[in-house]
């Protein structure tokens, strides 16, 4: 078998890799990259611990082919740190002990970030049907619902800090 | 396994018709992924048709609108003309998984796959939705519920590829409306769903109505006789109760695991009552 050459962009750094067709983007990912953050719980789209984005939207990636992320922008857990600094969810996931065995957190994580960029203020409600599409068999859900909860506040009065600042630099 | 993505439909129906082995059309690939992974079925050819140029738009005109073959369910979700005008295909459509199913599944997907249980699918044929499909042969356009012939068999032959779905423009106070029932309260498969789709007259009288079932037999049901309970009547309690019989009527289900055939039968009549109203709520009806 001959292998197929794809050209992307993971977390923001061009990438290109070689992989055959019937090969999965976690895969690919996990195998052909070394970015293991995200993990295999089932590979038929119910558990989401494969969790990554394309362009941008939340999406499985055991149910994308490597081949079809061609010219496409891939986000992964790896890309949520800046360096040494944890993402608000990240830090609020320790704080709340919002994991155990920790196998759906990478996932949840990149779910949780996808929803709050589109729902900065979500109501408990809105963040279970958001992360409906993660299982997590070890924390009974309460802890990481209340861990979005937190992060969700942080980030807006974060914003609201700095758009004040920007406002003050204005006037 | 070989994976092409050409960028028309043309040379896509060129390569599938060529292809002497299988070959399957991969869109979102919520199905067919699936099914690869699990052994199900082991192709010699994959066409994606992500890249066909106005695969991923929704194009709006007079005669209604247009949802290339590549549209995902958050983009069904997001287009704000569309919900205004069919918001019960696109709460059916956005029903479809989690929010990761969502950012890849189409709704010619899920036409295609031909589960009796797709969600899309019973709104989509009360909105009177046609597909047009493009093949070897040149293009033709059929009604949606022409597609599906059975569990997991369509009546799409070799090397045809549906490029679009398109809905047809609405009269003022139309409103259409989408239920399924599950046990769950997402990630789950319909054990009954129902659609409706009508029309009122400035009196509030139904002039238009159709009426469609899923999961309750082999293939999606449109119910004209249920349509006909709703026509020229202002929806009282005597016309949803003949909905809601002439939905029960039209079922043949199957007894299993997530339900039996009795609470299928009585659940049709009663989701087919409850999206009726919601339907006429929408219509701007009382
Ligand atoms: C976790 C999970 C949850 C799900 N939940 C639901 C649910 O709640 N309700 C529901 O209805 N479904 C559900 N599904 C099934 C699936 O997501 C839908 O059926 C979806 O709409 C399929 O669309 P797709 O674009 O991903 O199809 P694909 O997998 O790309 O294709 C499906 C089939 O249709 C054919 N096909 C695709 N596009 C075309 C075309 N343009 N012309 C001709 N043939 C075509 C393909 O060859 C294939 O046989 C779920 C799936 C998963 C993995
Ligand atoms: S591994 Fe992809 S959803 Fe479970
Ligand atoms: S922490 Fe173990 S599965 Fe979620």
């Amino acid at each position: 078998m001959s292998g197929i050459t794809v050209n992307t962009k993971i977390n923001g750094d061009p990438v290109e890799f070689i992989c055959e067709a019937d090969e999965t983007l976690l895969d690919v990912l996990r195998n052909r990259l070394g970015l293991t953050g995200a993990k295999e719980g089932c590979s038929t789209g119910d558990c989401g611990a494969c969790s990554v984005t394309v362009d941008g939207r939340l999406t499985c990636s055991c149910l994308v082919l490597g081949a079809e992320a061609e010219g496409h922008n891939i986000g992964t857990i790896e890309g949520m740190a800046h360096g040494e600094s944890l993402h608000p969810l990240q830090s609020k996931f320790l704080e709340h002990a919002a994991l155990q065995c920790g196998i759906c957190t990478p996932g949840i994580l990149v779910a949780a970030k996808s929803l709050l960029e589109k729902n900065p203020d979500p109501t408990e409600t809105e963040i279970r049907f958001g992360l409906a599409g993660n299982l997590c068999r070890c924390t009974g859900y309460d802890k990481i619902v209340r861990a979005v909860q937190d992060a969700a506040k942080e980030m807006r009065s974060g914003k609201s800090a700095k758009s004040k600042a920007t406002a003050k630099k204005r006037a | 396994m070989r994976y092409e993505r050409p960028t028309t439909l043309k040379a896509a129906a060129q390569l599938l018709a060529k292809e002497k082995g299988q070959a399957f059309i991969l869109a979102g690939g919520t199905d067919l992924l699936v099914r690869l992974r699990t052994g199900f079925i082991e192709p010699d050819l994959l066409v994606d048709i992500k890249g066909v140029s106005g695969a991923k738009e929704i194009k709006k005109s007079a005669s209604g609108f247009k949802i290339g073959a590549a549209v995902s369910g958050a983009e069904l979700g997001e287009h704000a003309a569309l919900k205004k005008a069919w918001p019960g295909v696109v709460e059916a459509a956005n029903l479809i998984g989690s929010k990761q199913v969502q950012g890849r599944c189409t709704v010619s997907g899920n036409l295609c796959n031909a589960s009796p249980a797709a969600d899309s699918v019973p709104a989509l044929v009360a909105a009177g939705a046609k597909a047009v499909i493009v093949g070897p042969k040149g293009k033709r356009t059929v009604a949606v519920e022409e597609i599906p012939v059975g569990p997991g068999r369509t009546s799409l032959k070799k090397g045809e590829i549906i490029e679009s779905i398109n809905l047809p423009a609405r009269p003022a106070k139309s409103g259409d409306a989408y239920l399924r029932f599950i046990p769950r309260t997402e990630m789950d498969i319909a054990v009954v769903g129902c659609a409706v789709s009508i029309t009122l007259d400035g009196k509030g009288v139904v002039t238009k109505a159709r009426v469609a079932l899923g999961a309750v037999a082999p293939t999606v049901r449109l119910v004209p006789a249920a349509a006909k309970a709703l026509i020229g009547t202002k929806m009282d309690k005597a016309a949803l109760d003949a909905l809601a019989e002439a939905c029960s009527a039209a079922c043949s289900p199957i007894d299993d695991k997530r339900g039996t055939r009795e609470f299928r039968i009585k659940v049709a009549g009663v989701l087919a009552r409850r999206a009726a109203v919601i339907a006429r709520k929408r219509a701007g009806g009382k």
